[in-house]
């Protein structure tokens, strides 16, 4: 099964609050976000590997933790699993000497350029789609990452073994279930799923109203 | 492979539990390592802080309402004609327009962590990236409406679209009633951020 963060169709969390809010609420935040990239432009990891890093997170501090927190713990974790810094500089909140890896710093000069990038997910393969529009599918059940017990993957579980339509078909994007775990960017077909809300949750608010995932093909079967 | 370490494996547990501190700790490591540059992060900053944010999205709705080709085109690849507009990059490498009609009602949310169209709508805001919204868009989108005092006929179905790969979705609200002779620079300010994920409705600027 999963994890903490797949959260939907939880019950009990209270209302929404659509207060408006500065972009950042603090500075603190602003930093942590800049960090995290910064790091991230480091390439020692992959944006699937660092999701799984916030998501494995244990439950109660995923739970207590507010969102940049989430975000600076995890990256203190990756930083240290990828050998990037050292626990007794963690612990001593210095570091120690510079790093090899620091000609790849991310410059100012190229910040523009680097977010203007981005990192596109789409991936050439030479196979050919097993599901078109409107065919229909079942997902996997239960939600869960089929090469690492506990591992990533974007099946959330409120949608584990459902059955849906195939809404679009997208191409073939990098599997994140690979891809968090070095084992390779695996990329599989994508598709768009759209599942009846009375499918998922028994009785729905309304009936007719639906909710669509993004899925790949490894997650789905004929049904 | 670190999976389940137990809690005080964890490399953030030693550092300070307050967490301005724990980002001031971080950074002030990977910068006398050589691995950021403080410069670096004041652009990062300012870029979404400034630069890109809501009102790029604004253009990109305001000019499908008034530009029947520029909206086929949108709905059809909406990644090529927003890169057009300069409105490619992080977090918005795969989008998808998805148009509001009588019959059907958008609303977008990233169940399983905070996905979101950044070179769109900048940083997603507080009550996106929270739990109550993460758990309760999928399940009960209309009571989430309400509590963004939004409230759609009885015989508009609702499609939340959860964000589970890297695909990134933009809302395309209607176009308000009573602005026929808008042109597409009076019709930008009556687009707002939350319009375009699906909690709001655009509507005459204050």
């Amino acid at each position: 099964m999963t994890r903490v963060h797949d959260m939907g169709g939880r019950f009990g969390d209270g209302p929404v609050d659509p207060s408006p809010e500065p972009v950042f609420k603090e500075d603190w935040h602003a930093r942590a976000l800049a960090v995290t990239l910064a790091a991230g432009a480091l390439g020692q990891w992959n944006l699937d590997t660092s999701r799984h890093a916030r998501e494995r997170l244990s439950p109660k501090d995923y739970a207590r933790f507010s969102y940049y927190e989430k975000w600076i713990s995890a990256l203190a974790d990756l930083l240290e699993e990828n050998g990037v810094v050292t626990r007794d500089e963690l612990m001593a909140g210095q570091g120690a000497g510079p790093s090899p890896l620091s000609g790849r710093k991310l410059r100012a000069d190229a910040v523009a350029g680097a977010l203007a990038r981005g990192g596109p997910a789409d991936r050439p393969v030479d196979s050919a789609p097993k599901f078109a529009p409107g065919d229909v599918v079942r997902t996997r059940r239960p939600a869960r990452n089929a090469f690492v017990a506990g591992g990533h993957t974007r099946l959330p579980s409120y949608a584990a073994g459902a059955v849906g339509r195939i809404l679009h078909h997208h191409g073939a994007h990098v599997l994140p279930d690979a891809n968090a775990h070095g084992r390779g960017e695996s990329p599989e077909h994508l598709y768009t799923v759209v599942f009846d809300a009375a499918e998922l949750w028994g009785a729905p608010e309304r009936a007719g109203d639906e909710v669509t995932c993004d899925l790949w093909q490894s997650y789905l079967e004929p049904a | 492979m670190p999976h389940d370490h137990h809690d005080h494996d964890h490399a953030h547990a030693v550092l300070p539990p307050d967490p301005a501190l724990r980002v001031k700790a971080i950074e002030t490591i990977l910068t006398q390592k050589g691995l950021i540059d403080p410069a670096a992060l004041d652009e990062i900053i300012d870029t979404y802080e400034n630069r890109i944010g809501p009102k790029n999205g604004a253009l990109v709705v305001a000019r499908a309402w008034t530009d029947p080709a520029f909206r086929a085109a949108l709905l059809e690849d909406a990644t090529a004609v927003v890169a057009e507009l300069g409105f490619y990059g992080r977090q918005g490498e795969h989008i998808v327009a998805v148009e509001n009609t009588p019959e059907q009602h958008n609303m977008v949310v990233c169940t399983l962590c905070s996905c979101y169209p950044w070179p769109l709508l900048g940083i997603p805001p507080g009550w996106y990236k929270s739990d109550a919204y993460r758990a309760r868009a999928v399940r009960e989108p209309r009571k989430v409406l309400a509590e963004f005092g939004v409230t759609l006929p009885g015989d508009t179905r609702v499609r939340v679209w959860d964000s589970t790969a890297e695909l990134r979705y933009l809302v395309i609200p209607m176009r308000p009633e009573g602005t026929d002779g808008l042109n597409e620079d009076d019709l930008i300010p009556w687009v707002t951020r939350d319009s375009m994920i699906g909690t709001g409705l655009p509507g005459r600027p204050e």
